[in-house]
């Protein structure tokens, strides 16, 4: 049996055994973790059936074609995106069980305890320290930038666990439990108004040792991977044309023939041209993992949304004109996601500014092009060989 | 816009048979074609065409959309683009984009099957308009009887061509026309881009025969400027990527300052800049052959979107690598300079980014 049709076969028995018209959201989709088909390249009894990634694509199709409910992914995208596949590569068997499942069908929404106040960009710089004690691990330290963290049941943790050893060698992963003594998050309010993200500060929580992923010191090469997911599925949607932030400056265009402007045509044909050029971009690179041959794009893409969601969302207020001067909504409020092109051209604005910051800064981004895909010569570390306690801060 | 994303379904990978093709054209190159060589043509050298013959008789260049039962290949525009790569990324000067793609394109829409079947064989073909031409603006008239007058400026391919596709306004209306070359004046201009120069054309009272008149004559000039437009994307891609690599492989040698050059940050991150916009030039070259290749009804917006993209991209990679060589970057010694040149005739021919974007308001609605 290929695997096309196996998937087939068995979204066929799925739909039957259970009615996406009468099975609610959560039954529809442990039933759908239990038939292998949350992650269809998963192993067998972790949400997945070992077939090959692409063939997910057929399974949602498939499903979206039935009415079956989907997972929530703009509530637990930390979870969906980053997470699961880190703790299907570097997990136990226990931990592999206890997680996987809840955390697709989102009863358990995930968060990602990393950056820090002094370590961003430079997130081997981590200072949240993790003491062994006897089965625990106490960890104290101040986390930031904490998307989800006021709905988030579990963290994945980076946290210095030798001071002593060079900085990208002192470091170790775990999954922390947010309902824990300890673990206060704080709102923290941004340009939007909004408080989507969160300080976390850490005092004294005890984390078991069970919890930890992967070795002890090897939590740089975990969290690469999570970053490495994370680029991944930035840009890793199939979009429509116009999908995104191209769609609603195009849709002001063509109803309000009263503001154009020969000026702002010619920048909107330019940045129209970049967005579809950019989606062709995303399906080759889909295309190429598809097939197997992971390229470097991702990194590169990022940089390229980045730049178009800043220079559309600034055409868009400057085509508005007057409504452009008019902001919705001022109060502080918790958005379970973010929502770029539900909401208004002046917010689209604002938080395109963190595009070129979250996930990697443009500036980082371009050094990992540069380094990594051209073969180019690192830039001079003052932090190289030296341990992580004696480094200057 | 459609439910369905354009181009879902459309694969912008290379196939196994287009690297192969590909390995074919650049061992081919990488024997007969020097970048000295390329140089010489602006001492006024001329073109070898022992390299185009060659490359017809090992790969097949000639004839390669010319339909197997007419003697050709018949290959489509997804290994078209493959080759244009390669001759882009040597700035090589051969009649493949003007002769294989243009005018076989128009021979091909016009019905002219005699004439595909010579070309396959080794006529050389030019069709007879300005290189920047996007749309028919006829500059020669006919007479009832089918003779020629005028002048039209700018034709690329003219030179070596044997044969040349004239339009012509007749008296009811476009019609196009085969000339051999022999009976027109052909007058060589000193061309910004000598590796494909362009040359003014005379005809005076001129027999020629009729290829189809009307909208079929009109349809297979706009056919045949499309599909320029759109493989030529894939030259420009072919240029620039030769421009970054050379540029990187320069970067990791140069010493300035007691350093690497490529290891200063604002050195890095301008090639990654390029390397970034190489990539998605690719991708939307990719997707203006695989939609001319399968005559998916998005192509022309396919081919819009990829000269508006593709053509500025070998630009700015070219001039990249001009500046970041340093001085060496200027010398007529070092061959970044010949990939300025195509980058920016390029950036003309087939219609400038402008004029590309004024068509795709046009197509997808984005009115001025």
């Amino acid at each position: 049996m290929t695997g096309i049709d196996e998937i087939e076969t068995r979204v066929a028995k799925l739909l039957a055994e259970h009615d996406p018209a009468t099975t609610g959201t959560v039954d529809f989709l442990r039933a759908r973790f239990d038939a292998g088909l949350a992650w269809v390249h998963f192993p067998v009894g972790l949400g997945g059936l070992g077939l090959a990634r692409e063939l997910q694509n057929q399974v949602n199709t498939l499903l979206a074609a039935a009415g079956a409910p989907d997972t929530d992914g703009g509530r637990n995208p930390i979870g969906l995106g980053m997470a699961a596949p880190t703790i299907l590569a570097y997990g136990t068997d226990e931990q592999k069980q206890r997680y996987l499942r809840p955390l697709f069908t989102c009863e358990e929404i995930w968060c990602q305890l990393f950056s820090e106040p002094g370590a961003g960009s430079d997130l081997a710089g981590v200072a949240t320290r993790a003491v062994r004690d006897g089965d625990d691990w106490v960890v104290n330290g101040q986390k930031v930038w904490t998307s989800g963290a006021q709905n988030a049941r579990f963290a994945i943790l980076l946290a210095r666990s030798d001071p002593d050893a060079v900085k990208h060698a002192g470091m170790s992963y775990f999954v922390c439990d947010m309902t824990d003594p300890g673990v206060e998050v704080r709102p923290l309010r941004q340009i939007t108004g909004e408080a989507e993200f969160n300080e976390v500060f850490l005092t004294d929580v005890r984390v078991p040792d069970a919890n930890r992923l992967g070795a002890v010191g090897q939590g740089w090469e975990v969290a690469n991977a999570t970053l490495m997911s994370e680029r991944v599925a930035i840009g890793g949607n199939a979009s429509p044309r116009e999908g995104g932030m191209i769609g609603p400056v195009s849709r002001t265009w063509r109803a309000h023939p009263e503001l154009r402007d020969p000026e702002l045509h010619v920048r909107l044909l330019k940045l129209w041209v970049d967005a579809e050029v950019a989606r062709l971009t995303g399906a080759r690179l889909r295309q190429k993992l598809a097939a197997g041959r992971p390229g470097p794009e991702g990194s590169a893409l990022k940089l390229t949304f980045a730049r178009l969601a800043q220079q559309l969302s600034g055409l868009e207020l400057e085509l508005l004109g007057e409504d452009g001067l008019r902001y919705s909504d001022w109060t502080l409020r918790r958005p379970e996601k973010v929502d770029m092109i539900g909401r208004d051209a002046g917010y689209r604005y604002l938080r395109a500014k963190g595009n070129s910051i979250e996930g990697g800064t443009s500036e980082v981004l371009r050094n990992i092009v540069g380094e990594r895909v051209l073969g180019l010569p690192p830039e001079p570390r003052g932090d190289k060989g030296i341990p992580w306690k004696d480094l200057p801060r | 816009m459609s439910a369905v994303p354009p181009g879902a379904d459309v694969d912008l990978l290379y196939t196994d048979v287009e690297e192969a093709l590909r390995a074919s054209v650049r061992s081919v190159l990488s024997r007969r074609l020097s970048a000295p060589q390329v140089a010489a043509l602006y001492d006024g050298a001329a073109a070898d065409p022992a390299l185009w013959q060659t490359l017809s008789a090992e790969v097949g260049l000639a004839g390669l959309l010319v339909p197997e039962d007419l003697g050709g290949a018949g290959a489509t525009a997804r290994e078209a683009a493959v080759v244009l790569e390669e001759l882009g990324a040597a700035v090589a000067p051969v009649p493949f984009l003007t002769s294989s793609v243009v005018a076989v394109t128009a021979l091909l829409a016009a019905g002219a099957r005699d004439l595909a079947t010579e070309v396959a064989e080794g006529t050389i073909a030019a069709l007879a308009t300005p290189l920047p031409a996007t749309t028919v603006a006829p500059t020669v008239t006919a007479t009832a009887d089918g003779r020629l007058s005028g002048e039209i400026r700018s034709v690329a391919g003219a030179l070596d061509a044997g044969v040349l596709l004239v339009p012509a306004a007749a008296a009811d209306g476009l019609r196009l026309y085969a000339v051999p070359a022999d009976r027109v004046r052909i007058t060589p201009v000193v061309s910004l881009d000598m590796s494909r120069p362009i040359a003014d054309l005379g005809l005076t009272d001129v027999e020629a025969t009729l290829l189809a008149e009307g909208e079929a004559a009109r349809a297979a000039v706009e056919q045949a400027l499309e599909a320029g437009a759109a493989l030529l994307a894939s030259e420009q891609v072919g240029i620039a990527q030769w421009c970054l690599d050379t540029t990187v492989e320069y970067l990791k040698v140069r010493k300035q300052f007691g350093r690497v050059v490529g290891g200063f940050q604002a050195v890095k991150h301008r090639l990654a800049d390029v390397f970034v916009q190489v990539e998605s030039a690719r991708a939307a070259a990719r997707y203006a052959a695989a939609t001319l290749a399968e005559g998916d009804p998005d192509r022309s917006v396919a081919a819009a979107l990829a000269q508006a993209y593709c053509s500025d991209v070998a630009v700015l990679a070219a001039e990249e690598a001009v500046q970041l060589h340093g001085g060496i970057g200027m010398t007529w010694e070092h061959p970044a300079h010949l990939y300025l040149k195509r980058a920016k005739a390029d950036q003309i021919a087939y219609g400038t980014a402008a004029v590309h974007h004024a068509r795709l308001a046009g197509l997808v609605d984005l009115p001025a």
